[in-house]
């Protein structure tokens, strides 16, 4: 328990680690922790070599533009500059993307958002870099951007209709446009059951989900230096070296081996390291100019130069017998890609197969689209197209249950996903599956006990140290919100992880590519590591492409993936070790144990680690590959997702009803994690999501207008502090996963899923009982939407270009 | 455009060559004096990640000048470590879990020092407020607060033990 149990009740910490602990299950302290506390970890950021120029990026300012010239030779004369690349420069692939090549290396024709890279310069300084940058001459012409993407819609609406007889199709019409350039990245219908079901009871709603950032502090950098053979070695922060490895050979005109890539220490990824930012950029620089090359983003930079939360306009129609079961939801998806594909079509696939939510419904039908327009491109961020229809979902299942008159918590569970039932894919769901008991677990623990109203520390009310809630009127509310997340690639995709494992010397080296990007997997492979051979001495590699690649640090899937690939690994070497040090020392093989470097026959010590194993090495490589999914047939029908996980939501927030202001008060969470490897570690990804969740819900928000990102800073994107977030308290809900091989389910995701609608309920909930009722269908809920002051307070956004609220069936 | 003038950083005399006279502190420290523990995640006095002491108070070094710290005592995470005087908040920090991708960690530092340098029994909302100039985007704060309730504990129990005739 933390140190002050009283003064925090609802204490979160069910363990306190125990130093020199190594197994799993136990909290054992992250292995860098000592470095980043003494200022001593290297981030990508610090790195640097010598001799090394300052590379720097030209950005178009315009969201829609063709681009007449490109003049550089001015820029290129100034003393210090060592290269001016462009378009023109690039030998190998002039795109690069994650799923599909679309996304140019340098824009050359034309610029489709404002951010777009149009060239990039090599300098003896940052400043000199800078001026550069000012002497290149681009000459635009503006064209109009498009910046709705209903209309988007709209306009592919019409074509299918005159092309296609109305039949029914997604990937289809997405190939076509794909292959032209289209602006659909994709559009994906599911019909589970019967189309034309319906119930006694329903409910309709439209949802809006502003574009969040994932804002990780630790901004992109990167050195890059020739290495003598035409080559390039990278050094960077990524959340998938080989993947990057693929998309700069591609562009480089290099083979892969040619590229190498170490991973610098990264400070968050939260989906925004997936795509190539600056490593493309970085290495051309570095071969032009044959000399190491540094690129370092500034904040404003990194806004533009990374993907989003893919913001969103959700309709869904809730349908239900007068009990209250789910007879059939209806959902319609609009997602705004932005400039290039990314990652839209997987995000897409995530929002529709996962739009019903974590509840038993026999009949469904979801129209998905994610479109191309002229705002920066969208892509992945925890939770992967997930968090935008659970904000509509759980909106909904509390509209239904007002219309029912039962209680939020009881329709859930009256409606909550078990092991066995079919998802709205068909799929069989085969995870273990406790809904009921995440719910449960929120429900019944006890609620926040400060005062709401009387004297109360002015930073605890709304508004906090801006001290402008008197305090009187301030309403507490509650609100529930649970969700269902894919863990691991969906769809077919080729899903592995790579590890290998070497012993000598009573000494284990693990090399595993998995990024750690803060979560902890670096933690992870030393447990594994450590209980799986017995061996005291044990050492993570920095990552890098000489090993095989394990797949991104993302999806919530390295703990699954990379953990059973080190596990696979550790035992390939621990059954040769045993073996020989069996032979060895004459012992049958069932007698010995390996323990803290240590080699026993039955109780009798025989020596260290090292002395049995003297002059020998062992060295294994394993894949670890999770059960093959498939796509998705006409009807989004398929086994298109191989394990899920859950978590529940409490939020207890108090509003003042005539700011607009919130305090969250409290979240509670009961999350469904398998078996929690590292209770500590697992404990910190949760409250960590649940503040991405809770600054989703009140307060961040990519503004743009005309396509033009107004507040790429963090003095007006704002970011939840530590008077922000509340104390979470976690409960964990271990129920061992039989399909993972460590027992584990991923952890990173489902804390930022039904936090936010969670959020949103207690300030409804708040509100209503202030006699001040509104819908607050869209989020960040802002003080005007709570104080009403939109025609139907649903947030009809002054501030953003996003278009009319949604268009209906 | 050299200026040439010297810091008194985590108690040495260091001088600074041909810098900008528009450096930041968080930019002579990182790029003249290779100090590079204390970070910069947004250069614009938001997140804590560039906080050092001056003359003993927390201060975002991008906001500060270098050549207007002249003459003042800065210290780094560098020279509270060196010093071992916020050894037990190190220590804290790792043993609580209240680390995770580290980039905001040693401005942390810097301000859980300077909060319990002048409260030996601050509250849950004293220190969140003392540390709300320090964003984490990993952790969500509560293993972070409890790292510093941790240290305020023992320091009192310290003074307690100490105190006892």
């Amino acid at each position: 328990m933390s140190a002050t149990a009283d003064a925090n009740p609802l204490g979160t910490v069910p363990e306190t680690p125990r130093v020199g602990a190594v197994g799993l299950g136990q909290s054992v302290p992250r292995p860098d922790a000592a470095a980043k506390v003494r200022g001593e970890f290297e981030f990508s950021s610090d790195l640097s070599v010598d001799d090394s120029l300052f590379g720097a990026t030209l950005r178009s300012p315009h969201p829609h533009a063709e681009i007449a010239s490109i003049d550089v030779s001015a820029a290129a004369a100034i003393d210090g500059v060592a290269a001016v690349i462009t378009a023109d420069d690039v030998p190998g692939s002039s795109t690069y993307g994650l799923i599909t090549a679309d996304q140019p290396v340098f824009a050359a024709t034309k610029v489709t958002y404002t951010g777009q890279p149009v060239a990039a310069v090599a300098a003896s300084s940052r400043e000199v870099a800078h001026r550069a940058l000012d002497a290149i001459v681009v000459t635009y012409v503006e064209r109009e951007p498009v910046l709705n993407p209903e209309d988007v819609v709209a306009a592919a609406e019409r074509a299918t209709e005159k092309n296609d007889q109305g039949r029914g199709h997604h990937r289809h019409l997405h190939d076509d446009d794909r292959a032209r350039g289209g602006d659909v990245f994709r559009h994906l219908r599911l019909v589970h059951g019967d189309e034309a079901a319906s119930g006694s009871i329903e409910v309709e709603g439209t949802y809006e989900i502003g574009t969040q950032d994932q804002a990780f502090l630790g901004l992109e950098a990167a050195v890059a230096m020739p290495s003598g053979d035409g080559g390039v070695e990278l050094r960077t922060a990524t959340q998938w070296l080989h993947e990057d490895r693929r998309q700069i050979a591609a562009c480089l005109d290099l083979d892969e081996s040619r590229v190498h890539i170490e991973l610098g220490g990264v400070g968050g990824a939260f989906g925004g390291r997936e795509d190539i930012s600056l490593q493309i950029h970085v290495c051309l620089l570095a071969l032009a100019c044959g000399q190491p090359v540094r690129m370092h983003y500034h904040r404003g930079e990194s806004f533009l130069g990374h993907v989003h939360r893919h913001p969103a306009t959700i309709w869904m129609r809730h349908h239900a017998t007068d009990r209250g079961e789910l007879v059939k939801v209806e959902a319609r998806l609009v997602f705004d890609g932005g400039a290039f594909a990314s990652t839209s079509e997987a995000v897409l696939g995530n929002a529709v197969t996962h739009a019903v939510g974590p509840y038993v419904c026999p009949h469904a039908v979801v129209d998905g689209w994610v479109v191309r327009t002229n705002r920066p491109p969208c892509g992945a961020m925890r939770g992967f197209g997930v968090v935008q229809v659970a904000f509509a979902h759980e909106s909904q299942m509390d509209k239904l249950a007002e219309a029912i008159g039962l209680d939020p918590v009881e329709l859930r569970l009256r409606n909550a996903l078990t092991t066995g039932k079919p998802l709205a894919t068909g799929q069989l769901l085969d995870s273990v599956a406790p809904v009921r008991e995440c719910l449960e677990a929120v429900r019944d623990l006890p609620m926040p006990i400060t005062p709401v109203n009387g004297a109360r520390d002015p930073r605890e009310l709304p508004g906090g140290t801006g001290l402008t809630t008197a305090g009187a009127h301030v309403s507490r509310g509650v609100g529930y919100g649970v969700s269902i997340k894919n863990l691991m690639y969906s769809e077919g995709a080729d899903d592995y992880s790579t590890a290998r494992v070497a012993v000598a010397d009573g000494v284990a080296t693990v090399y595993v590519a998995a990024a750690e990007v803060g979560q902890g997997f670096v933690t992870l492979a030393h447990q594994i590591a450590a209980s799986a051979l017995g061996v005291a001495d044990v050492r993570v590699a920095a990552a890098d492409t000489d090993v095989g690649s394990a797949g991104s640090t993302s999806a919530s899937r390295q703990t699954w993936m990379s953990g059973a690939a080190v596990n696979a690994a550790c035992e390939a070497v621990r059954e040769q070790m045993i073996a020989d040090i069996a032979q060895r020392c004459a012992v049958p093989i069932g007698r010995l144990r390996i323990e803290q470097g240590v080699v026993y026959d039955a109780d009798r010590r025989i020596g260290d680690v090292a002395e049995c194993t003297a002059g020998q090495s062992y060295d294994h490589t394993c894949q670890y590959r999770h059960r093959p999914t498939t796509g998705l047939d006409e009807r989004g029908q398929g086994n298109c997702q191989t394990a899920w996980a859950f978590a529940a939501h409490r939020a207890v927030v108090d509003v003042d009803p005539d700011l607009g202001l919130v305090k969250v008060v409290q979240v509670a969470t009961g999350q469904d994690v398998g078996r929690a490897l590292n209770p500590l570690a697992v404990i910190g990804q949760i409250e960590g999501g649940v503040a991405q969740g809770l600054g989703l819900a009140v307060m961040e928000e990519l503004v743009d207008v005309g396509g033009r990102i107004k507040n790429p800073t963090f003095t007006d994107y704002l970011l939840p502090t530590a008077m922000d977030v509340p104390p979470v308290a976690v409960v964990l809900i271990e129920q061992r996963e039989p399909l993972s091989p460590l027992g584990a389910k991923g952890v990173g995701e489902p804390p930022t899923i039904s936090s936010t609608p969670a959020i949103v309920a207690a300030i409804r909930d708040a509100l209503r009982r202030a006699g001040r009722e509104q819908p607050l269908t869209r989020v960040p809920v802002r003080p005007e939407h709570i104080v009403g002051a939109g025609a139907d307070g649903a947030g009809v956004d002054r501030h953003n270009d996003t278009g009319p609220a949604g268009k209906r069936r | 455009m050299g200026e040439a003038y010297s810091l008194d950083v985590n108690g040495v005399t260091r001088d600074v060559h041909d810098a900008a006279p528009t450096a930041s502190l968080l930019q002579v420290l990182r790029e003249r004096l290779g100090l590079l523990g204390t970070q910069g995640a947004c250069e614009e006095g938001e997140c804590g990640s560039c906080s050092v002491l001056i003359d003993e108070a927390v201060v975002c070094s991008c906001l500060v000048l270098a050549s207007c710290a002249v003459g003042k005592r800065i210290i780094t995470i560098e020279g509270l470590t060196e010093s071992a005087v916020a050894e037990d908040i190190q220590k804290a920090y790792v043993a609580a879990g209240a680390v995770q991708c580290g980039f905001c960690t040693p401005g942390l530092v810097v301000a859980t020092h300077a909060l319990l340098d002048t409260a030996s029994d601050p509250s849950e909302p004293d220190i969140r407020e003392a540390l709300s100039g320090n964003i984490c985007r990993c952790t969500g704060y509560g293993r972070i607060v409890d790292a510093v309730q941790r240290v305020a504990l023992e320091r009192r129990a310290t003074t307690k033990a100490a105190k006892k005739p």
